[in-house]
């Protein structure tokens, strides 16, 4: 059966075409590896064209910066669950990242000087918790967009090899745990694809659509996750979720915190700017967990906004209509659009929504996945992760707005050039493991079976719902195990769901069935790790434990598919030249 | 709430047709995409594209009532019934509202949508001023969904020739770009009959833009970049 599959040869394959995925395939194509880049949608619909606010970079145009100031914020925002290391890796090479990007043709906004445009994003600060700093490079309110396209622009330019609208269902894996390639599904033909390859970088986003109401696409299922999960890789710190405080309330789309960087600020019922209460000096520019946290108790005290008291608003009619057709054209046309509001005369109704998946498969600074073994940790061969759904991790149990954009250029671009070395040392294709295919040509034709039965529409509103009640802002021992046996019992349910639709020709049904399989997956390790974590650190809050936990708690955890095993591994405290900042209390 | 909805598989062996739809709990606020993704609930062959639900990623153009759109920003209160739902004109059809967008993406290749710079690079940005940047706005934004060149008869006649509206939209924002130091090439590329020259100011393109963008005065400005270099 498997002999009949066609293959195809690459020196790497790229699965996900978002900025993570894209910049690691520049920096191959650039080296004349070979490089096939695999998406389930043509490229410039990945979700990083979504981000809005901003890169953040110390570039000092608008108020005084440096790199380690902006590692500073970013330990502190992760709430110090973030790898010291890795961290000053990156915010080191994001000036010179940013540059790169600007010369690669991305449309930054500009201030009267010529350089690029500066805006204040929330936990920022000068010298080390100070005054704001001004650190998030902007193009108007679109800046996902324009780095997605250049990033695509110049792998074009490149001559990337793009297998657009193709689904990765499974890793490939030998006995001796390399990572040989991806068995792929070409969506248009319904046919399956072997590639092999000597490194797989996983690039596939995060898993925003866990949660009924989200700010991700409907493509963001974390098909990357539940793939290493299913090669028995773990995944790290899954409790850390993040919910965005300014979602449109009760529909999910973002309204960038770049709003209340320009100086917009939340209130009450009462028109009270209540912010300032919950983080005194940095107000409505505090974390994003703070600023949920926040919104979320407000509402639950009888403070909220609308016929249902169910929200509570983004004022920005203060800034005038010029600045926000300037800086923020992008959330003007969404409000107007989706809500009939003009945010220059109304405030827009907001609520904390599911945004950003903090944890996922574990790498190391270089893009390396790496796993636990007796003594220390060793590196999966052959296989990279980066982006959204690598946990290096620089966003440790709460990520700072502005970093996600930067995240998936540092690390996609490292990943790049490890890659490149793992090439010089590992000349040939390994032997293809038939085994392994099979069990990923089973895994595809699992979903042939003919039968009666629950839809994969009704699994995934289910899923949505319990993940919605019982894994969101607050949680409790009681409410987790709840949430732990019904998505337990989702995935019993989802063994027993057929298709309708057999067809092979652009088979959408059968590429969300696959979707919400990896989607389940990616549910038990969240709420397993989320019962197990007996502390309140960054986006996990729990009520029956509200403290940090620094001496029992401040390690990272890892779960595995099988056995849905916990493990942990300690924090790395130690960065690469300066010294280590101590946990401390976390205010702003 | 009545859909008409252009169903055609091609493993069946029937011909394309209409299908009846019916929707009943219409929510306010409610987007073609989600009443579509409503329908599909109920009968998961209906086959579409889509991704964000707010217009960003451009997936899902489709021609609705007769006019190209973005399913997702489409509210259904303002749509006359039945609402009929069709794949973007004059592109090869896989399957339902799923078009083969080749062509379209050829084209966008075609005309180097990527900055090109002689000069050696400076260690910081490149300069550019406000009002420099202020010459993107309206070019840039574009997210190649395809209603435009899809609406455009120009491209239904000369798909392999004509650029289309987008593509030529993509070249005069590089040409615009006070960074670009490539203009003679992009303009000697885009001389002839047909690249560009098909257009015939129709302007269904601008009628179409989900983003409100205007490729037909690009091409405008494209052609008086041609006058300019000429003389």
């Amino acid at each position: 059966m498997s002999m009949d599959l066609p293959r195809r040869q690459f020196d790497t394959l790229v699965i996900g075409a978002g900025g993570g995925g894209l910049r690691a395939a520049l920096q191959l194509a650039q080296a004349d590896a070979n490089v096939a880049v695999v998406s389930k949608v043509f490229p410039t619909r990945s979700h990083t064209v979504a981000a809005q606010g901003g890169i953040n970079a110390a570039l000092a145009n608008v108020l005084p910066d440096n790199w380690h100031w902006h590692m500073y914020d970013t330990i502190k925002g992760s709430d110090y669950l973030g790898d010291q290391d890795a961290i000053e890796y990156m915010c080191r090479a994001a000036s010179h990242l940013v540059v790169e990007l600007e010369h690669a043709g991305v449309p930054f906004s500009r201030l009267d000087n010529g350089r690029i445009y500066q805006r204040p994003f929330g936990g920022q600060s000068q010298n080390f918790g100070g005054e704001q700093a001004a650190r998030t490079c902007a193009a108007a309110d679109r800046t996902g967009h324009v780095i997605l396209h250049s990033l695509y622009q110049q792998n074009i330019r490149a001559k990337t090899h793009f297998f657009d609208e193709y689904f990765a269902i499974d890793l490939i894996r030998d006995d001796n745990g390399f990572i040989l390639g991806a068995l792929v599904l070409e969506i248009e033909t319904g046919e399956p694809l072997l590639i092999e390859a000597k490194t797989t970088l996983l690039a596939t986003g995060g898993a925003g659509q866990l949660f009924r109401t989200n700010t991700n696409a409907h493509i963001n299922t974390g098909d990357g996750l539940a793939m290493a999960l299913r090669a028995g890789i773990p995944l790290q710190d899954m409790e850390f979720f993040q919910f965005h405080p300014t979602g449109i309330a009760g529909r999910g789309m973002l309204i960038t915190e770049g709003a209340r960087g320009e100086g917009g600020y939340l209130i009450n019922r009462d028109g009270e700017r209540f912010m300032e209460r919950y983080a005194p000096h940095a107000k409505d520019l505090a974390s994003r967990d703070v600023v949920s946290r926040a919104i979320y108790t407000e509402v639950k005290e009888g403070r909220g906004c609308g016929a249902k008291a169910d929200h509570v608003l983004l004022k920005l009619d203060h800034l005038g209509k010029a600045v926000l057709e300037k800086r923020l054209p992008g959330i003007c046309e969404t409000s107007r659009t989706f809500l009939h509001i003009e945010p220059a005369e109304e405030p827009i109704p907001v609520y904390p929504t599911a945004h950003y998946t903090m944890g996922g498969i574990p790498t190391n600074r270089f893009g390396q996945v790496v796993v636990p073994v007796e003594q220390g940790e060793e590196c999966i061969p052959g296989l990279y992760a980066a982006g959204e759904c690598a946990c290096v991790s620089v966003h440790g149990a709460n990520r700072l707005g502005g970093n996600s954009l930067l995240d998936i250029v540092v690390f996609g671009r490292a990943a790049g050039n490890d890659i490149i070395k793992f090439l010089r040392n590992n000349r040939y294709h390994r032997k293809i493991d038939e085994n392994s295919v099979q069990a990923a040509l089973d895994h595809l034709h699992r979903w042939d079976k003919k039968g009666e039965g629950e839809s994969v529409a009704e699994i995934r509103a289910d899923l949505q719902a319990v993940m919605e009640e019982y894994c969101g802002v607050f949680r409790t021992e009681e409410i987790l195990q709840q949430g732990v046996e019904k998505v337990l019992e989702i995935e019993q349910r989802m063994q027993h769901v057929h298709l309708k639709d057999h067809s092979r020709i652009f088979n959408t049904a059968r590429i969300e069935a696959m979707e919400v399989e990896n989607l389940i997956n990616i549910a038990v390790a969240t709420v397993t790790s989320a019962l197990a974590r007996q502390e309140s650190r960054g986006a996990h809050s729990r009520i029956d434990y509200p403290d940090r936990n620094d001496k029992q708690w401040l390690k990272h955890s890892l779960f595995f598919k099988e056995g849905r095993r916990l493990d942990y591994k300690p924090v790395t405290l130690q960065p690469l030249s300066v010294e280590t900042f101590p946990p401390k209390p976390r205010v702003y | 709430m009545k859909f008409l909805i252009y169903r055609y598989d091609p493993e069946s062996g029937k011909k394309p047709f209409m299908q009846a739809f019916e929707l009943k709990d219409i929510e306010p606020g409610m987007m073609l995409r989600d009443a579509l993704l409503k329908l599909k609930a109920e009968d998961e062959t209906l086959a579409f594209r889509h991704s964000c639900g707010e217009g960003v990623c451009g997936s899902d153009a489709i021609n609705i009532n007769g006019k190209n759109g973005l399913g997702c920003l489409i509210p259904v209160s303002s749509l006359k019934e039945p609402v009929e739902v069709r794949p973007v004109p004059g592109m090869p059809i896989i399957r339902d509202l799923v078009v083969d967008m080749s062509q379209f993406y050829h084209h966008y290749r075609g005309v180097k949508p990527w900055l090109i710079v002689h000069d050696p690079e400076p260690e910081v940005e490149y300069l550019q001023s406000p009002q420099e940047r202020d010459r993107l706005d309206g070019l840039y934004e574009c997210i190649l969904c395809g209603c435009c060149s899809t609406s455009c008869p120009s491209f239904w006649w000369n798909p392999d020739k004509f650029r289309g509206p987008a593509a030529l939209l993509q070249s005069y924002r590089f040409l615009a770009d006070s960074r670009d130091q490539a203009t003679k090439e992009r303009l000697e590329d885009l001389d002839g009959p047909y690249r560009m020259f098909r257009c015939h100011t129709i302007m269904n393109c601008v009628n179409v833009c989900p983003k409100n963008l205007n490729p037909t005065a690009a091409i405008n400005n494209i052609k008086k970049l041609m006058v300019k270099d000429m003389v």
